[in-house]
């Protein structure tokens, strides 16, 4: 369905962040884009969705195909019309609209006028803390409501693939839970593939059926996510960064040798 | 009391007036963050169009009306077609810069065409003025009044309600994400000054037909500063307030004032008023504070 062939990315027109990535999002599934700060994955949704534009970035080299066709010399508005969809990272929601009118913001590519009513209490069906505050102006929410409100936004545009930009970023990991939670059902019942990027591997990998790992522009580790799950390198790496706690120096050693061995 | 009731009248036109020339201006200035000193040339050049359709064209007022706002559309869009759309991501002082130019480009073309006398629309609205209770106001005013409200309603609603509006209200608050939705920011931007154009040229014609038209209506234009900065920048509500509210102050200060302390009070009043205003309130009455929020 959507499918990167080995995509080069520059930014100013010398820096080299993306070197070379191949990946591919099937119908309907779940794929999860991991990797630690600076990797490149929000480089590599932006490249997707033709937002790289706006920052003086180019593809130089690949294609990047979407049911075929190629899609990477296309305006970002053409590409949203098209079907797909990035929630930015950081959530974004215009803040002095009211959640209702970033909802609509959302429909405007939309050439289906009618139904953006019934879309509307859709995203109420998924998020019903955001009917409890439709006419809140989307400023004065909590992390976790705009994260919500970016995702409901996103469903407004009816995507066929939407990318998620670290959906978990700075929410207290129950709120975490909940939003995967509805990640996992979106996909279920809209039947909208989707790209998620996140640091928080475990989370991620746990709703996903495909995993990919991302370091210094490259893609170093692929396979089902169960199997990643799985992986002594991907769980010291992830569960490492989280449960540090006291156990100091040896550990990190360890790290750093397990984290060079992806890079050779 | 009748006094009072005339000057209201006078100052609320005047006021409207202000008003649709800074909701023009707020918008340029929301969008693109572009601060525009054309505002007051094409407050000139829709009043001299519609004037030249009505008079050298023969072409009835509302007629002549109708068209001059399409031609302002048109004109609002090739302007930002040919000399801003190129200085996107150019410095801001340099965009400012060109405005200026662009003012004295518009200013210099209308007097190439319509010279610099004092012109003056045939009769539309009676003379006659109409007699309300004991006062009587002038029948232009009355309509001036009307059309100015209509305008204000009806784009208060666009931005509140049509997609379009929402879209430009969001690429104001998030260019990027904007993008992100689809929005194209660029044409975002060109509508604004259709915009800009549209509601100057309105503003241009009442005035026009209340005192003729003649260069010094650019003026218009410079009284667009106290007024955005009263109503906040950045807000269309605001730009409209302020504008009925310096138009209000201007008209009493000018007829209590005046005669006690000596006439140019009038001027000088929507200033201190913004002085006032501005220490007790930096961001204007309605300038958006920052949202923040991590
Ligand atoms: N607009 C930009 N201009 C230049 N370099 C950038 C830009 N955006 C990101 N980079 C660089 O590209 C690399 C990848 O960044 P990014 O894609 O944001 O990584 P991630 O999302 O994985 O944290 C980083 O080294 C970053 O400094
Ligand atoms: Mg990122």
């Amino acid at each position: 369905m959507l499918k990167l062939n080995n995509i080069e990315v520059i930014y100013n027109e010398v820096i080299l962040v993306l070197k070379g990535i191949s990946l591919e999002v099937p119908p309907g599934k779940i794929i999860s884009l991991l990797g630690a700060n600076g990797a490149g994955k929000t480089t590599t949704l932006k490249a997707i969705s033709g937002l790289l534009k706006e920052e003086n970035g180019e593809v130089v080299d690949g294609t990047i195909e979407f049911e075929g066709r190629e899609i990477h010399k296309q305006p970002a508005e053409a590409i949203v019309a098209n079907g797909i969809f990035q929630v930015m990272e950081g959530r974004r929601v215009f803040v002095h609209l009211t959640v209702e009118e970033n909802l609509r913001a959302g429909a405007f590519t939309r050439k289906d006028k009618g139904n953006i009513r019934s879309d509307i209490e859709k995203v109420y069906g998924y998020f019903p803390r955001l009917q409890d505050l439709q006419h809140r102006i989307s400023g004065y929410l909590s992390g976790g409501e705009q994260q919500m409100l970016a995702i409901g936004r996103a469903l407004m545009a009816r995507p066929r693939v939407m990318l998620l930009d670290e959906p978990s970023l700075g929410l207290a990991p129950l709120l975490v839970q909940e939003i995967f939670n509805i990640i996992r059902k979106i996909n279920q019942e809209e039947g909208v593939s989707i790209l998620l990027v996140e640091q928080n591997a475990m989370a991620a990998l746990n709703i996903a059926t495909f995993g990919y790992i991302m370091e210094n522009g490259r893609i170093v580790m692929d396979g089902p996510a169960e199997q990643l799950r799985e992986n002594p390198d991907v769980k010291e790496f992830y569960l490492g960064l989280t449960e540090f706690g006291d156990q100091k120096g040896f550990r990190n050693i360890k790290h750093y040798k397990r984290r060079k061995r992806w890079l050779s | 009391m009748d006094f009072f009731i005339q000057l209201s009248v006078a100052g609320l036109v005047i006021g409207s007036v202000y008003a649709m020339i800074a909701l023009g201006f707020v918008l340029i200035y929301k969008s693109s963050s572009v601060i525009n000193f054309a505002q007051g040339e094409l407050l000139l050049i829709g009043a001299f169009l519609c004037l030249w359709l009505t008079v050298d064209m023969g072409i009835p007022f509302l007629m002549s009306f109708a068209i001059t706002l399409v031609l302002a559309l048109g004109l609002g869009f090739a302007i930002e077609r040919l000399f801003l759309r190129p200085m996107i991501g150019e410095p801001i002082l340099s965009v400012i810069m060109l405005t200026i130019g662009l003012s004295i480009m518009l200013r210099g073309i209308s007097i190439i065409i319509w010279g610099t006398d004092t012109r003056t629309f045939p009769e539309v609205f009676s003379s006659e003025p109409v007699k309300i209770g004991s006062i009587n106001i002038p029948e232009v005013y009355l309509w001036s009044l009307l059309l100015s409200m209509i305008f204000l309603v009806a784009f208060s609603l666009f931005f509140k309600k049509t997609r379009l509006g929402i879209a430009m209200r969001a690429t104001a608050d998030d260019q990027t994400a904007a993008l992100s939705m689809g929005i194209s920011v660029k044409r975002i931007f060109a509508l604004s000054w259709a915009i800009a154009a549209i509601v100057a040229s309105v503003g241009g014609i009442l005035l026009g037909n209340i005192n003729g038209i003649n260069i010094s209506l650019t003026q218009f234009g410079l009284k667009v500063f106290p007024v955005v900065i009263l109503g906040g920048l950045d807000s269309i509500p605001g730009a409209i307030v302020a504008g009925l509210m310096i138009g209000l102050l201007e008209s009493y200060s000018g007829g209590y004032l005046d005669p006690l302390i000596g006439s140019g009070i009038k001027e000088v009043m929507p200033f201190v008023i913004l002085m006032i205003v501005l220490m007790i309130k930096p961001y204007g009455l309605f300038g958006q504070e920052r949202i923040e929020r991590v």
